[in-house]
């Protein structure tokens, strides 16, 4: 039953690409989680565990194949104003300077310039890019430019931010920096947010519950819920509990079969 | 600091650091111009040695002369070069304009409206193997030999590298992007105006740097075909009396001209793209 603390509510989920066809691909399989309000749930999986799909699916671009998604008691139909996504790549526009591409959710959405404009600014300053307002992408680092791409998912302040191996393209020392940044920002934010990594460690840093997914079909196989304290540093990763939670996710893999 | 500079520093520190103007490297635009003057003195070389006959191949000197003489006669005379200049001018440009409006406004109009692309596309593969300047008679005879006939043509001309440039810059989807203004719920008019316009802009001037160096070549074909003046024309008048010399000038005045257009494009090209690497803003897309 969907309480009120019951902010995203996946019910047996489940989402066939090229159905009927010989191509046919079952990229969820009767999915069923619960998402609170102001959780950090990192999802985390090998490819082909249908993690992107899901993500996508929340986000509102494809339709499922059968069962149902609910935010706040309301079924998802489309695309929603109150999800912010950030996705692999920052998708900056080009021909846009930094802060032109933090307003895009405003224009897009019609909302109050000035306002957007002044939160837009706060967003990148909180985002550590003060500064760098009037700059083309092309001037930013990889690191910078998916800060940016943040920065701009949260313009409309979402309550939901999801976001798809947000860090899979940067190298590992900005990872890791990116990794403490995202913690800071939820903490100051209080946003609920639903993070896709295919790094264990990532997702038992980042987040306080973890969709562990394995594939062939796509399916939850377990959510395993991560109780260190906050704030979270590199030095965490040594703390015994971390251990065992990543072991743990990594023994549901093998398990699976779904690592070598 | 450019690169020659750096060059004149550092032979001038192996030099023991004294102060001498060391000439190494010249610019590559001093070369161009010496090779220009070496160029000119073996054609008037040549000229004089092998005693071309005049009204085959002109000296440099006759060529010189006929241009001063062109340029030196007041704009309004019919045998100097300023009206004939100024009403192929006008030609090229209004017909580029119009050509190239209409090229792209189809193109918008065409993205944006699905299916549509799928039906006209026969029609307009037809049209475009049709060498526009063998339809220049028959627009020369519909409407007539004054200014009107040859902004046709030019427009005609420069309407199809528009046209299909700008579809296919419509058409290289980046899924990435409209993905991203699908997240933010935007329409599909949003979609066009912040993604799909601008991303296509890069094969647009593509297009228009085509039309550009077509615009010229229909402007004078259309003066040849029929017209009253025009550079095209007088070209006509001077080889028919044998003035080789000043159909000469005649040709530098309208690659100056073309020159000259090309560059306007070129700047236009680079304020816009400002956004792009330079080396790509300059690379034309093969289609």
């Amino acid at each position: 039953m969907d309480n009120a603390a019951d902010f995203i509510a996946i019910r047996g989920l489940s989402k066939i690409f090229g159905e009927g066809s010989t191509g046919e691909v079952v990229a969820l399989k009767n999915v069923n989680g619960t998402i609170r309000a102001g959780d950090f749930v990192s999802v985390v999986g090998p490819s082909g565990c249908g993690k992107s799909t899901l993500l996508r699916i929340l986000a509102g671009l494809i339709d499922a194949s059968s069962g149902n998604v609910s935010m706040g008691g309301q079924a998802i139909h489309g695309t929603r104003r109150d999800i912010g996504v950030v996705f692999q790549n920052s998708i900056l526009l080009p021909w846009r300077t930094i802060i032109d591409n933090v307003m895009l959710p405003a224009e897009v959405l019609g909302l109050e310039r000035k306002a957007a404009r002044h939160r837009a600014y706060d967003l990148l300053a909180m985002v550590g890019l003060a500064g760098f307002e009037d700059k083309l992408p092309s001037q930013l680092s990889g690191g910078m430019q998916q800060r940016a791409s943040i920065a701009r998912a949260l313009l409309h302040d979402p309550r939901i931010l999801l976001m798809d191996e947000p860090f899979g393209a940067l190298d590992a020392m900005t990872r890791e920096q990116m990794n403490l940044e995202l913690q800071r920002i939820w903490s100051e934010s209080g946003k609920t947010i639903v993070l896709i990594t295919h790094s264990i460690p990532e997702a038992v840093f980042l987040g306080n519950m973890v969709f562990v997914m394995t594939p062939r079909p796509g399916r939850l196989e377990r959510t395993v819920a991560i109780e260190l304290p906050r704030p979270r540093t590199m030095a965490s990763m040594a703390d015994p509990e971390f251990v065992a939670r990543a072991q743990e996710i990594r023994a549901l893999f093998n398990a699976a079969g779904a690592l070598h | 600091m450019t690169d020659i500079q750096g060059t004149r520093m550092a032979i001038g520190a192996i030099d023991g650091g004294k102060a001498r103007p060391v000439r190494c490297a010249l610019s590559p635009k001093v070369y161009s111009v010496l090779l220009l003057v070496a160029f000119l003195s073996l054609w008037e070389g040549a000229i004089r040695l092998l005693d071309v006959p005049q009204f085959l191949i002109p000296s440099v000197g006759d060529v010189a002369v006929a241009l001063w003489r062109g340029l030196a006669t007041s704009p309004l005379a019919r045998d100097g070069f300023w009206l004939h200049s100024a009403v192929t001018l006008a030609e090229i440009i209004l017909g580029y304009i119009a050509g190239c409006s209409f090229g792209l406004a189809l193109g918008v109009a065409i993205s944006q409206t699905p299916g549509l692309e799928a039906v006209l596309r026969p029609y307009v593969v037809a049209f475009q193997s049709v060498p526009k300047v063998a339809v220049a008679p028959i627009i020369v005879l519909w409407l007539g030999f004054g200014l009107v006939s040859k902004v046709a043509i030019v427009a005609l001309i420069t309407f199809f590298p528009v046209l299909i440039t700008s579809l296919a810059g419509f058409n290289a989807i980046d899924l990435e992007r409209i993905e991203l203004l699908r997240s933010l719920s935007a329409t599909r008019w949003q979609i066009f105006t912040k993604v799909k316009f601008p991303s296509a802009l890069p094969y647009i001037f593509a297009g228009l740097d085509m039309a550009a160096a077509f615009a010229v070549v229909g402007a004078i074909v259309g003066e040849f075909v029929g017209a009253q003046s025009g550079l095209g024309v007088l070209l006509l008048q001077l080889d028919s009396a044998m003035d080789i010399g000043g159909s000469f000038a005649v040709l530098i005045v309208l690659s100056l001209m073309g020159i000259a257009f090309s560059f306007l494009i070129r700047a236009v090209q680079l304020r816009v793209l400002y956004w792009m690497p330079s080396e790509d803003t300059q690379r034309s897309i093969n289609l």
